[in-house]
């Protein structure tokens, strides 16, 4: 399922968080979010999972404003927020049946499910255990097949490797790719970590809420003529350069 | 939405307040403390100073700790509601209410989960009490165990929502302390909960008038009456009405919200 943002701009009192950001989520894509901190990343999650409503512009899904079906974007939206909210004191699948239950999948309903999402981790034998027992990494795994047990079309990141170390990180990236080109969901990975971008990637990139870039990451590589896409990061976020 | 699904997402959030509350048995043990220690060492002190007539619901004399029995129930509803309220408003931008404000049903709904669901621990805790109680010779009517048991449904209900409507909308209530000093003392203070409203506009005519528009008066109040297995209709009416207000307005403050906090 595609997802279009169309001109959509946040202000937190005077200070502009978004200033008429637009573009789309191609069915089946992994996409890459770019931007350094405070660049209004975390803003745009915040309009996408309805935590903040619109102030100007709009979120389409399938030509269909949010505005309109808010419950239909949440039903197909599956979500891996920058911090951790698992209940560490409660096993991963108490954690995974409460997710369930938010969607109205009875717990019988979800077992199966869970079992599936957990396999799929490679984590079948974690899910009696409780969260807090778990590293940082099978946290994140717990978290995405969160994300995952209700069949979202589309699955949103926010920075979701925070902390973690860089070989959970590659693995978590890796992993993540594949459940989107197995499953044909539309992938949001919000990171400021040019290690998880692969030369096709499609890339947004942000900085001080304003679209700077909407192209792919070898796009992104060539108009800055740097060596590598940490530098022309770098270029682009700390050179002020506008679209 | 159907009714099926609302009843999964309702069974759900009950489950998992009722594993966090197993989970936190200090917590359990901790919101016992202050009603007993209110029970058993205050009402000690204070029952010489204090002579209790006749008044209803008993119909006859009735010992200081019988008679804050139930303001020291609807203490414990008090705390955890306003305890409970406050944690979902701050953690709204992370954590476990950000989860839960992913789901597709339809916020209000969400938020009545929830809320139900911290009232029935928040109950659990009160029937504790009641039975600590008995050790000090409270000992209402069988079936006012019973009978009191949609009153303090309604006062925890009205108090989860009061505390969600202050948080949402005054920033200054920002940690639980700023509740104690503003909310919950006052609350509990100028009301019927520590003594009886007669006594009150005995000492200040302007005392009684606060006590008597404090809703947390009239929710004692229920409970009291409840307790002994008799109605106060405008008790009832007070409470019911003062918990949809309350409901409606906290509901508005947890749309989406506009502009960051």
């Amino acid at each position: 399922m595609s997802i279009r943002v169309e001109n959509i701009s946040f202000r937190y009192g005077q200070r502009t968080a978004l200033n008429a950001v637009s573009f789309t989520l191609q069915e089946g894509g992994f996409h890459l979010l770019l931007g350094p901190n405070g660049a209004g990343k975390s803003t745009l999650f915040g309009l996408l999972t309805r935590l903040y409503a619109l102030q100007e512009g709009d979120i389409l899904l399938h030509q269909q404003s949010i505005r309109r079906q808010p419950a239909e974007l949440m039903r197909r939206l599956g979500v891996v927020f920058q911090q951790s909210s698992l209940d560490l004191d409660l096993t991963v699948q108490q954690n995974l049946i409460y997710h369930a239950a938010l969607h109205g999948i009875s717990p019988g309903r979800a077992k199966p499910l869970i079992a599936e999402q957990l396999q799929r981790m490679a984590m079948p034998e974690r899910a009696h255990e409780k969260v807090r027992s778990l590293n940082g990494g099978h946290r994140r795994r717990v978290e995405i097949a969160r994300a995952l047990l209700h069949s979202p079309d589309i699955l949103l990141l926010d920075e979701p490797t925070t902390g973690l170390d860089a070989q959970t990180r590659r693995s978590l990236n890796q992993h993540v790719r594949t459940l989107c080109r197995d499953q044909q969901i539309t992938v949001l990975w919000a990171t400021h970590l040019m290690e998880e971008v692969a030369a096709d990637d499609p890339v947004i990139l942000l900085h001080q809420g304003r679209k700077l870039m909407d192209s792919s990451a070898s796009t992104m590589l060539a108009d800055s003529g740097c060596q590598s896409l940490e530098d022309a990061f770098h270029h682009f976020t700390a050179g002020g350069i506008t679209a | 939405m159907t009714p099926g699904s609302s009843w999964h997402c309702f069974q759900g959030i009950l489950l998992r307040e009722f594993l966090r509350f197993i989970q936190q048995r200090s917590r359990f043990l901790s919101s016992l403390v202050r009603p007993l220690l209110w029970l058993i060492v205050f009402a000690a002190g204070f029952r010489a100073a204090l002579g209790i007539s006749i008044i209803q619901p008993y119909d006859t004399y009735i010992t200081y700790e019988t008679y804050i029995a139930p303001g020291l129930c609807c203490m414990i509803l008090l705390f955890n509601g306003m305890q409970g309220s406050l944690s979902m408003v701050y953690d709204r931008e992370m954590g476990s209410m950000r989860v839960m404000l992913t789901s597709p049903m339809p916020r209000p709904f969400l938020l009545f989960c929830k809320m139900v669901a911290t009232a029935m621990i928040s109950m659990t805790q009160v029937y504790a009490f009641l039975l600590l109680a008995l050790f000090v010779d409270v000992e209402p009517p069988l079936w006012g165990y019973l009978a009191v048991l949609p009153a303090l449904m309604l006062v925890a209900l009205m108090l989860s929502s009061l505390g969600l409507l202050l948080s949402a909308h005054i920033r200054q209530l920002e940690n639980f302390a700023g509740v104690m000093n503003f909310v919950i003392f006052p609350m509990f203070f100028i009301s019927s909960a520590l003594y009886p409203l007669w006594k009150m506009q005995e000492a200040s005519e302007w005392l009684y008038w606060l006590c008597s528009i404090n809703p947390f008066t009239h929710a004692v109040e229920l409970v009291r009456f409840s307790l002994y297995l008799q109605l106060n209709t405008e008790a009832l009416l007070i409470t019911a009405g003062a918990t949809l207000l309350f409901g409606l307005l906290a509901v508005i403050g947890f749309q989406p919200r506009k502009s960051g906090r």
